[in-house]
């Protein structure tokens, strides 16, 4: 993460003395947001999802996280599923790396059994929803690369609107558009280019609050395939941070005793 | 096991009355089963038909800031025939308590140890539950003191196992037996202690890089009985009585997770009745991500079956290569299918197995679970008993 502010700077610098490229801008676009979302610590969540088929029909899905912040790499996350009622008690850990391949353990409840697994499944669905792996796994600069496109306006807001190619192995996107508000930055809407480089989904995200005076987090996400006619709205219950979570509540003791 | 219980519901007792702040909550499940054998029994007392329910309530508790965790999980089944079947036990009565590099767990709990899907051998502090599946993963509560220690270097679990639970096994009504039932009534232990005999175990476990390594030791009274020759039980029917000798087992269990590949290897030596022998199992699970455009998964997995005792083994799968077969659907439903075949490398002997699951609604989960044994001419098999035990299974689960 140093090396990218320290870039940042650079790019800063050589911006206002030279004209920016496209990449550039894009670059420094997210270096900046990634800025402004540091020293969160931890969090604690509560969620809710709601997946809808072509029909209509709809299920639930209820969700707590934990999520510790870590510097000069990927987060660690913990989730713990409520519902279904057949998976409860089921848990996941996650350690995100911006690179390499994350680490992942699942807890099965009715076993007891912790199993490592493969994180290379990076475009497959989460919980049978409309949101793949890649899509709520921590946001790190290092995992795309950036290209600034125009200046607009998003329901009255003004955005910088820019395209980021994942860098990591095993997306299911060639490219993202993201519209990125200007005073927040964080992404008002998102659309997703499938391997075919067709448009598969579309995700906004709604009633933004900030916390601890600094950190903008989303209270609803709603992401739709057009492909499928499927859909998922992602509700955010509660944000909870300052937790005092320390590395020992992401480890294989924490995750066989998550509830 | 009664004074641990009783220790660890004094623990969580004092505790909760000085807390005033209660996170208590109910879930569980009520499972319907009804299970069809294709071929007529071996024995004149077994059926081809069999209904069951079961009941597994749990009870959890948190409280001192998450610091401190009791759950209680009883389990009660009603089986339609088999009177042995027709059980109780108490899976998980226990108390846990966090500190900062270490965790303390007292009460009955169930453990797991292993990475490998066909067989667990590297997993021994709790009793098989037998009469629940004959593929040994229910398990019944083990009593125990448990003291994790939790440091850079990994995990060091220190185990204290107060009581010996005894394998439950079909009785004379049940299918899936020996040819002769097992008599429970009259067990034989090695220790003059009998199931009072005090058990300790030791498992280092960590995590470097793309390895998850387990290393581990048991000294105590071995969960998997030999039987005696034939005698009679108390209904004047010809059995077998299970016989428990005293065991040391030395393990370890490995797995490599690279990419879409999982790697795995668990290797046992275990000391038991004067001899001592080695066993393994060994391969990988292979996942295809996204298959035919769809969200589905193909997960292959492949294992080497082995134990150096050979046709000695009182396992059936002592050469024996395991092909497995899993599709996910990834859907609202988690709808998977699971196909597996064990195949005995000096003979014909396959079992075959199916196992398929899907979500009804928000609360009910249908599981159907199919076995064949096909080829099995070996009359010194233990499968050699099961080889007219073809069935097909229903189950019904409805989640709260």
């Amino acid at each position: 993460m140093k090396g990218i502010i320290l870039l940042s700077g650079i790019l800063a610098f050589s911006g206002a003395a030279f004209a920016q490229t496209p990449e550039e801008k894009g670059l420094a676009i997210a270096v900046e947001a990634d800025r402004r979302d540091q020293g969160w610590g931890d969090q604690a969540t509560t969620s809710k999802m709601i997946l809808r088929n072509s029909q209509g029909a709809e299920s639930t899905r209820e969700i707590r996280g934990k999520a510790l912040e870590v510097e000069a790499d990927g987060d660690k996350s913990l989730t713990i599923f409520d519902t279904p009622r057949d998976v409860k008690g089921t848990a996941f850990l996650s350690f995100t790396h911006t690179l390499k391949p994350d680490e992942q353990w699942l807890y099965l409840p009715a076993l007891k059994r912790v199993k490592r697994i493969s994180s290379s499944n990076k475009s497959g669905p989460f919980m049978g929803s409309e949101f793949a792996y890649e899509d709520i796994s921590s946001q790190e600069v290092a995992k795309y690369k950036y290209k600034f496109i125009k200046d607009d306006k998003f329901n009255g807001r003004d955005v910088f609107v820019m395209e980021r190619y994942p860098q990591y192995k095993k997306s299911g996107y060639t490219r993202q558009v993201a519209w990125i508000d200007k005073e927040m930055y964080q992404p008002l809407k998102i659309e997703f280019y499938d391997r075919k480089k067709s448009l598969l989904k579309t995700l906004t995200q709604h009633e933004y609050k900030q916390h601890l005076n600094k950190f903008w987090r989303p209270g609803r996400l709603e992401m739709v395939n057009h492909q499928t006619g499927k859909s998922t709205t992602l509700i955010w219950k509660s944000y909870k941070f300052k937790n005092g979570f320390s590395k020992r509540d992401f480890d294989r003791n924490s995750l066989k005793r998550a509830r | 096991m009664k004074k641990v219980i009783s220790l660890a519901l004094l623990i969580c007792s004092s505790s909760l009355w000085v807390n005033s702040v209660w996170s208590n909550e109910w879930s569980g499940n009520i499972n319907f089963e009804a299970k069809h054998f294709s071929n007529d029994a071996l024995s004149s007392s077994q059926f081809n038909d069999y209904a069951s329910v079961s009941i597994q309530p749990e009870w959890f508790h948190e409280w001192d800031g998450g610091k401190q965790l009791f759950t209680f999980v009883p389990f009660a089944r009603w089986d339609q025939r088999d009177d042995e079947r027709t059980h109780s036990d108490i899976r998980e009565l226990s108390w846990l308590k966090v500190f900062k590099s270490s965790e303390l767990r007292v009460g009955v709990r169930k453990v797991f140890w292993g990475v490998s899907e066909s067989q667990h051998l590297v997993d021994v502090i709790n009793q098989t539950d037998l009469v629940e599946n004959m593929d040994g993963e229910d398990k019944l509560g083990q009593p125990m003191i448990n003291y994790a220690l939790i440091q850079d270097w990994g995990t060091l679990d220190l185990f204290v196992l107060p009581y010996f639970r005894e394998r439950t096994f079909p009785g004379i009504d049940g299918r899936l037996r020996t040819t002769l039932h097992v008599d429970t009534d009259n067990p034989v232990y090695e220790s003059s202690d009998k199931e009072n005999h005090i058990d300790y175990a030791v498992r280092w476990s960590h995590s470097i890089g793309d390895w998850d390594i387990g290393l581990s030791y048991f000294d105590g009274t071995s969960r998997d009985p030999s039987f005696t020759w034939p005698a009679l039980d108390a209904d004047g029917n010809l059995s077998l009585r299970p016989i428990y000798y005293l065991m040391q087992q030395t393990a370890i269990d490995l797995q490599a997770t690279k990419e879409a590949w999982l790697w795995k290897v668990e290797a046992i030596n275990r000391r038991v009745n004067n001899e001592s022998y080695n066993a393994a199992t060994a391969g990988f699970e292979y996942t295809l991500n996204g298959v035919f455009e769809t969200a589905s998964d193909i997960g292959i997995v492949m294992e080497y079956l082995y134990d150096d005792r050979k046709a000695l083994a009182s396992t059936p799968f002592e050469d024996d290569l395991m092909l497995g077969l899993r599709w996910t659907k990834n859907d609202v439903h988690d709808t998977s299918v699971l196909l597996g075949v064990i195949a005995d490398l000096d003979d014909s002997s396959r079992l075959y197995s199916l196992e398929a699951s899907r979500r009804l609604g928000e609360s009910w989960k249908l599981n159907i679970e199919a076995r064949v044994f096909n080829g099995i001419t070996d009359t010194t098999s233990p499968l050699y008993s099961f080889r007219q035990d073809d069935f097909i299974q229903l189950e019904l689960g409805y989640y709260f």
